[in-house]
């Protein structure tokens, strides 16, 4: 059992938590995820990692609840245990284990979609523990879904705003920001990081792959155990089929089969609909990576 | 009594079980059992006792079966096997002990397997007290993975009083016999748990959720948190696939996949939120132990299910009993049957499996004869899901993140004849060193490797450890 040690809102229905879970927060590195099981009849739901403090054992997590297994989550207050909370899961991302030299010569932008922004917050907030500046562009569809602004700003280089109705910072979408940024700016990248719902990120990679930008993506597919043994989040990534919670969950995004991805993403639709019938919730995990 | 043949058991009828999930074996009754047991000859030589994995000294807890003295064959059996209400169900004594079996030379084969199992069901039912541990040492050793292999080391070094924790990635202990092995033929609540519950009073702690290779490291039990050795019974890993066109396409599954929903999961039972497709026609392609479970699984679930195999029935790998009650229960084989590509419709779903028909050549490796494919064969059979059990290939994790750990070119970790990885204290068995395997073997791999650790640590650092 896992303690809730903080609760809060970012959003109207997106809340982040602190979870008392020392072995994670000890070990936890960018790019890698959790899963966790709400109670004994829950799913077991793959979250990103928002943040972690390893003195005081806490692993942060942010869930926005538009399904019944994240919704579920949410509802949990304070003081409540989760049931189950394992990890971290995954590869740490590439630059973690490459020469720091190496990594300080490039030039990084990162492309936060939504929810997409916890899970690049520890990402950015290693480049500044290592003293290297970072764009971040966070993109929300209106201006209450735009989170972690502050904790973001106080880490990132430049950091760029946009929404997708102009209610505010930028006026468009996270593609929309990376030309105006790339294009009409004339600003130079060597590596776009790019995490959001994966339809965001399918889009990003074609703007990206026309602009000559290496892009590197968190897939999120369907997982169950989450730990090699299931084979449901496997993805088509150059014309092999890699499995994300083992070989990923990142990956070169522009040799990532997207279409194939969104379909496989759909997969328990009708499942979910019928979860929420019974009454309990739904459970859509177009940001959160899926569930179910 | 014919002496030649088998006391019969009870099972659920077939069109009955066929729509549920309880056990499809109901177990022999007292007066069965001691009639069964009476058939054993007591031979001298008892070569069963050979053939066991673990080596449990047959013909004396038969002996106990006989006289009516259920809570003495139990005893004997705990001397050997921590799981026998599991291994009494699921190991392939067919081609173990009762193969041997001397009444099988001219009749049937006492069955060693349903009189074990009736005697750890015995001994459960009424509570007999089966384990003794002797007076802790001091040691500690951490057991990676509550499987088969797992629990049988841990018990063992339990009971020489080592202190011993397992760490396991999923949130029930149990490996394959919670997320593998389905209900109906291995009941979790009435069997895996209390197994589970005794390895507990044995003084063995069980930590889940800690994934190995990235929760904790194995460098880090041994260096930071005093482990004097660790074993890795980390169990089989990635699902295969064939390989084929379409095998991603949505409504393909591995069968790690269907059975952990199903078992794992409980999605079979409507209080329990993770969901399972099944279809309404599935083809199953493996003819293993897991296809059997697969199929039977998603028979139980409503579908219509076909087996394909690109052999004959005689080379499938999966236990007589387990085909015999597949095909009971209504579960359809395509043998000689090989899938080449899966067909999908236009939003992605399969809509159909194309297989071509095989003819057996000569010998291969395995000396099963190898399948050939018949040209022009080619058929589709339409089909809403497609789940492959064709095995699984080595989790490379635990020997990425450990220094000194060696794989062979198949990904599976290298033990000596004590089960001592090249790592030194660093134990492994099971699956993780064999490939997929059964039960049984993963548990003698616990044992060898439970007396290879005993050995180790007091050459190493003496009878106690220094306070």
């Amino acid at each position: 059992m896992f303690k809730i040690v903080e609760k809060r809102f970012l959003a109207p229905n997106i809340v982040s938590m602190d979870i008392l879970a020392p072995r994670v927060a000890n070990s936890a590195q960018p790019g890698q995820f959790v899963i966790v099981i709400a109670d004994e009849v829950g799913e077991r739901v793959p979250l990103t990692i928002c943040d972690y403090d390893k003195e005081k054992g806490t692993v942060n997590i942010v869930i926005q609840s538009i399904g019944a297994s994240t919704k579920k989550i949410a509802q949990f207050e304070e003081g409540d245990y989760l049931r189950d909370f394992v990890g971290p899961l995954g590869r740490p991302s590439d630059y973690v284990h490459e020469d720091l030299e190496e990594v300080k010569k490039r030039k990084y932008l990162f492309v936060a979609g939504g929810v997409g922004t916890a899970p690049v917050y520890p990402q950015v907030k290693w480049f500044k523990e290592h003293n290297i500046d970072v764009d971040v562009i966070i993109g929300a569809k209106t201006k209450e879904l735009v989170i972690l602004e502050d904790k973001m700003r106080e880490v990132a280089g430049n950091l760029y705003v946009c929404t997708d109705d102009g209610s505010y910072g930028f006026s468009g979408m996270v593609t929309a920001m990376i030309e105006e940024l790339v294009v009409n700016q004339g600003k130079h990248y060597d590596v776009v990081i790019a995490i959001g719902p994966m339809i965001m990120m399918k889009f990003v990679c074609l703007l990206t792959k026309k602009l000559g930008l290496k892009t590197i993506v968190s897939l999120n597919p369907i997982m169950v155990d989450g730990t090699g043994m299931c084979g449901a989040c496997r993805v088509n990534v150059g014309g092999e089929t890699k499995f994300a919670c083992v070989d990923g969950p990142e990956f070169d995004g522009h040799l990532v089969d997207w279409d194939l991805a969104l379909k496989r993403l759909a997969q328990y639709k009708k499942e979910e609909e019928e979860l929420a019938k019974r009454g309990e919730t739904k459970v859509c995990t177009c940001h959160q990576g899926g569930a179910n | 009594m014919d002496m030649f043949k088998r006391v019969p058991i009870s099972e659920q009828d077939p069109k009955v079980r066929a729509t549920n999930f309880d056990e499809v074996c109901l177990g022999y009754t007292e007066e069965e059992a001691m009639a069964e047991a009476s058939r054993c000859l007591q031979c001298k030589h008892h070569p069963c006792v050979g053939n066991c994995p673990v080596g449990i000294d047959i013909p004396r807890f038969i002996k106990h079966i006989a006289e009516g003295n259920f809570a003495e064959a139990a005893h004997v059996l705990a001397e050997y096997t921590a799981l026998p209400a599991v291994c009494g169900r699921v190991c392939p004594q067919e081609t173990q002990c009762e193969q041997k079996c001397v009444r099988g030379i001219k009749g049937e084969a006492v069955s060693i397997g349903k009189l074990e199992r009736f005697a750890a069901d015995w001994a459960r039912e009424h509570n007999i007290e089966v384990g003794k541990t002797k007076e802790k040492n001091g040691f500690k050793v951490a057991v990676i993975g509550s499987g088969p292999a797992g629990i049988t080391c841990a018990g063992d070094l339990a009971k020489e009083g080592y202190e011993v924790t397992i760490f396991e990635v999923l949130h029930e202990p149990g490996g394959v016999l919670v997320y593998g092995i389905p209900e109906f033929r291995l009941p979790k609540d009435k069997v895996v748990k209390p197994e589970i519950e005794n390895l507990k009073k044995l003084g063995v702690k069980i930590e889940t959720d800690v994934i190995v290779g990235r929760t904790v490291t194995i460098d880090d039990l041994m260096e930071k948190e005093g482990y004097h050795a660790v074993f890795i019974g980390s169990g089989a890993g990635l699902p295969k696939f064939m390989g084929i066109p379409g095998e991603n396409l949505n409504g393909v599954f591995s069968a790690n996949e269907f059975l952990t929903r199903n078992n794992l999961m409980k999605a079979y039972r409507d209080d329990h939120d993770t969901p399972i497709k099944v279809g309404k026609k599935v083809a199953v392609v493996g003819g293993g132990n897991v296809a059997m479970d697969a199929a039977r699984t998603a028979l139980r679930l409503g579908a219509d299910v076909t087996i394909v195999y690109r052999r004959t029935e005689k080379e499938l790998p999966a236990r007589v009993e387990e085909v015999h009650h597949a095909k009971e229960e209504g579960v359809k084989f395509e043998m000689l049957t090989n899938p080449v590509e899966v067909i999908g419709d236009e939003n992605g779903w399969v809509k159909a499996i194309r297989c071509q028909r095989m003819e057996l050549g000569e010998p291969d490796e395995s000396g099963r004869r190898r399948p050939v494919p018949i040209k022009g064969s080619e058929f589709d059979m339409e089909v809403d899901t497609v789940i492959m059990a064709l095995g699984t290939s080595p989790n490379p994790l635990i020997a990425s993140t450990t220094r000194g750990l060696e794989v062979n070119k198949k990904g599976c970790l290298v033990v000596d004849e004590n089960g001592q990885t090249t790592r030194e204290g660093v134990f492994a068995g099971g699956d993780a060193v064999t490939g997929a395997a059964t039960v049984i073997l993963a548990m003698g791999a616990g044992k060898v490797a439970a007396r290879g650790i005993d050995k180790y640590i007091k050459e190493k650092y003496g009878e106690k450890a220094q306070a």
